[in-house]
């Protein structure tokens, strides 16, 4: 805490570039997900290949995938952006493909059969109502980036990660412990958000 | 508008994955107006003969028209929207309030606001709910009967020239459907919309109907005025489902339609 009373604007400017690395990483993650989400949706034989897929991938620890993208785009912002989107694509398409595979078969067959194009039937009648299961495949994406984004302090990013990686290269206890609790601060207060978020959109 | 009139010719439908067809070269001719009931047991090709219609099916060989339209050279999306479509599982939207459901046609088609809002209110009035207190509802807070009112009002909300019903009171308790059944008989009455309505329950067919076809596995075993089909069953099968059950009712039908019909 020490640390925090001394250098508080250090540690809110690398609490916002954390936020930020996580928020960019997370639009763009959902841009890739959400085909994907819909696809496994559409096509059950190909649900649990492509979800298998993905899951492996979450299962490859997250610092050996960032040693990966280290070698394949150097260090910087770039590894740590593509891991985090990479990471997430698990949690978000598989809560997309429940949230639409949860919906009552006769609502999409009334949905058809009242004249809606199959555009019509994802955006008017599924998404909505995937909506939450959505949410909550966000939020629990949301919360592991943000711990995740930490490592990116190692390769030469942004972000909270740069306090604990700099206070275990200098030994600076106070240092390595404002990074953490300020990153632990920002997954609680995000999860509580999306949480509330959840809970309106339900029916 | 003037009600459409639907001709299957030769129809012919087989599931993917499936040896037997489902539907068998069917023919068969539905006049404007008309109120024609598919009565069969579960599995004997009534919904699915239904389906191919609003072409939620497609035809493995013959053809279905509306109007002398080939259904099959017709946009899928236009051709829907143009028919009404009423399930067993209702199907309201749960995400919409009741008149946003009601409106679901009539907004896909661009009406204007004022149209859409007189229109819902107008229907909701015609199944016998207030709009002021149906209005905002969402679907979870409805009875059965009241969904399935509501499923109707969705499907006649843009002024369909056929309604297309696929058991539609067959979730409901029996003094709903008897309820909803007369409703039916009247709205349809007042409409004159060409209906197709597929039942397994004979006193539904029986007291809905212009004309009952009666099919299973797949063919059609009769199709006739009810009274015909009652007297004269065409088939050993077609005998023992117009007589199965209690048919005073059927029969009481019968006499009061002769009775009806002689004056």
């Amino acid at each position: 805490m020490s640390y925090l009373s001394s250098h508080p604007w250090r540690v809110a400017a690398l609490a916002a570039a954390h936020v930020e690395l996580v928020a960019v990483a997370l639009v763009v993650a959902l841009a890739v997900a959400l085909p994907l989400g819909v696809l496994a949706a559409r096509r059950p034989r190909v649900a649990p290949w492509l979800l298998g897929a993905l899951g492996a991938i979450y299962t490859i620890p997250s610092l050996a995938l960032l040693a990966v993208f280290v070698e394949a785009f150097g260090l910087g912002f770039a590894p740590i952006f593509v891991a985090l989107v990479i990471y997430a694509q698990f949690m978000l398409a598989r809560s997309i493909a429940a949230g639409i595979d949860g919906i009552d078969r006769a609502q999409v067959d009334a949905a058809r059969g009242l004249g809606m194009s199959a555009a019509q039937v994802l955006w008017r009648v599924e998404f909505p109502q995937a909506l939450p299961v959505f949410v909550g495949g966000i939020r629990v994406a949301a919360i592991a980036m943000i711990a995740i984004a930490t490592l990116g302090g190692y390769v030469g990013g942004v972000g909270l990660g740069v306090l604990i990686f700099n206070g275990l290269t200098l030994h600076q206890n106070a240092m390595i412990v404002a990074g953490s609790v300020a990153a632990s601060v920002l997954a609680i207060a995000v999860d509580a958000a999306l949480r509330l978020t959840q809970r309106l959109l339900a029916y | 508008m003037n009600p459409a009139s639907i001709r299957f010719q030769d129809v012919t439908v087989r599931y993917a994955g499936v040896q037997r067809n489902a539907v068998t070269d069917i023919s068969l001719e539905v006049g404007g107006g008309e109120l024609v009931v598919l009565l069969g047991p579960s599995g004997c090709g009534k919904s699915t003969l239904l389906r191919t219609v609003n072409r939620l099916v497609p035809l493995q060989s013959g053809r279905v028209e509306v109007d002398g339209n080939d259904v099959a050279r017709l946009d899928a999306v236009e051709l829907r929207r143009s028919v009404g479509y009423v399930i067993q599982a209702v199907g309201l939207f749960a995400n919409m309030t009741v008149a946003q459901n009601i409106a679901v046609v009539p907004s896909l088609l661009g009406w204007n606001r004022r149209d859409i809002d007189a229109r819902v209110d107008e229907l909701l009035q015609l199944i016998g709910l207030d709009p002021a207190a149906y209005r905002n509802r969402r679907p979870s807070a409805l009875s059965g009967g009241e969904a399935q009112r509501i499923g109707v009002a969705r499907a006649i909300a843009a002024r369909p020239r056929a309604l297309l019903m696929d058991e539609p009171f067959g979730a409901v308790d029996v003094v709903v459907r008897t309820a909803l059944q007369r409703e039916l008989i009247r709205i349809v009455g007042e409409l004159r919309t060409t209906t197709i309505f597929v039942t397994h329950d004979v006193d539904e067919a029986f007291r809905l109907a212009d004309r009952i076809v009666v099919m299973r596995e797949g063919r059609i075993e009769q199709a006739g005025a009810p009274f015909d089909v009652f007297q004269d069953p065409a088939t050993p099968y077609v005998r023992q489902l117009v007589h199965a059950g209690d048919d005073v009712y059927r029969r009481y039908y019968m006499r009061t339609r002769e009775l009806l019909r002689a004056t």
